[in-house]
């Protein structure tokens, strides 16, 4: 397996890029990703997401879908698509250091 | 006459590297041509997985199509039960009053449960996320529709010509 340094923190990632194991996640490695994703510095909105996903994961055991993050985090589905304007559906669960989403929505 | 070629080994070894990764899909144009439940959904949800992973999408609403899209009828598309061997029902039965309800109301229940939204919901989160949504000017004709019918999130009424030309560099796909 591959891995990857993002300002000191060495994490392992899958062939897709996904982190192995989400509990080697930093804001540092979200930083990291995000810039290797083409999405430039993260705002306030980004964390918002991110954080939300990390807890709901944590909650569900299983990465959020786009369709509940839109309904739960308070960042609606078109801001969503500003946020990650490459596939907000991978790019929000990679970032947030998640296994990639199984759900179609 | 022979050519000689100067690639070296890594030049070689790059391009082999390159012919082997697949060019990736970056623009999906579907074509729904079913005003069925069953038939309404894979576009739906195949558009939508679509620009999940950043790919763009494009669909084009024709004949039956047509009623995804329309107001009046978006809210209660059906499941065929007649001439659908995939009921497992004889065809006789699939045609008894309420066989369609029944048949549509346990659909939406199992769509429900997999927390996909309902044919209304698909349709503003397509337009949310930037999928074009486009009905066929000819259907439209044909079935007497004004564009006053339809969802405000339909993008414009186009001709197969036109189409055809919002989709360059697409792949296509017929539903």
């Amino acid at each position: 397996m591959p891995t990857a340094e993002y300002a000191g923190n060495v994490v392992e990632l899958n062939e897709e890029g996904f982190l192995v194991d989400s509990s080697e996640w930093t804001p540092e490695v979200a930083t990291g990703l995000a810039e290797e994703a083409g999405l430039g510095p993260l705002t306030d909105k980004h964390w918002t997401v991110l954080t939300f996903c990390r807890e709901d994961a944590a909650q569900q055991g299983q990465p959020p879908g786009l369709r509940r993050i839109s309904k739960l985090s308070g960042v609606n589905m078109k801001e969503l698509y500003q946020l990650f304007p490459k596939g907000p559906g991978k790019l929000a669960a990679k970032i947030a250091g998640l296994p990639k989403p199984q759900g179609c929505i | 006459m022979t050519t000689t070629t100067l690639e070296t080994p890594e030049v070689k070894e790059a391009t082999q590297v390159e012919a082997k990764q697949p060019k990736p899909i970056e623009h999906i144009s579907i074509i729904c041509s079913k005003g069925t439940l069953d038939m309404a959904y894979p576009g739906l949800i195949l558009a939508n997985a679509a620009r999940m992973s950043g790919i763009d999408a494009t669909l084009f609403f024709t004949f039956w199509g047509l009623d995804i899209i329309t107001e009046k009828t978006l809210d209660s598309l059906h499941v065929a039960t007649v001439g659908n061997p995939s009921m497992h029902i004889p065809t006789m039965v699939g045609g008894l009053p309420g066989m369609e309800s029944i048949a549509s109301t346990m659909m939406k229940k199992e769509m429900e449960k997999l927390d996909i939204p309902p044919v209304r919901e698909m349709l503003e989160i397509l337009s949310d996320s930037g999928a074009k949504i486009y009905a066929c000017r000819m259907a439209m004709d044909m079935f007497h529709r004004e564009e006053s019918d339809l969802v405000p999130q339909v993008d414009g009424v186009l001709s197969a010509m036109d189409f055809y030309d919002k989709s360059a560099g697409a792949q296509l796909l017929f539903i």
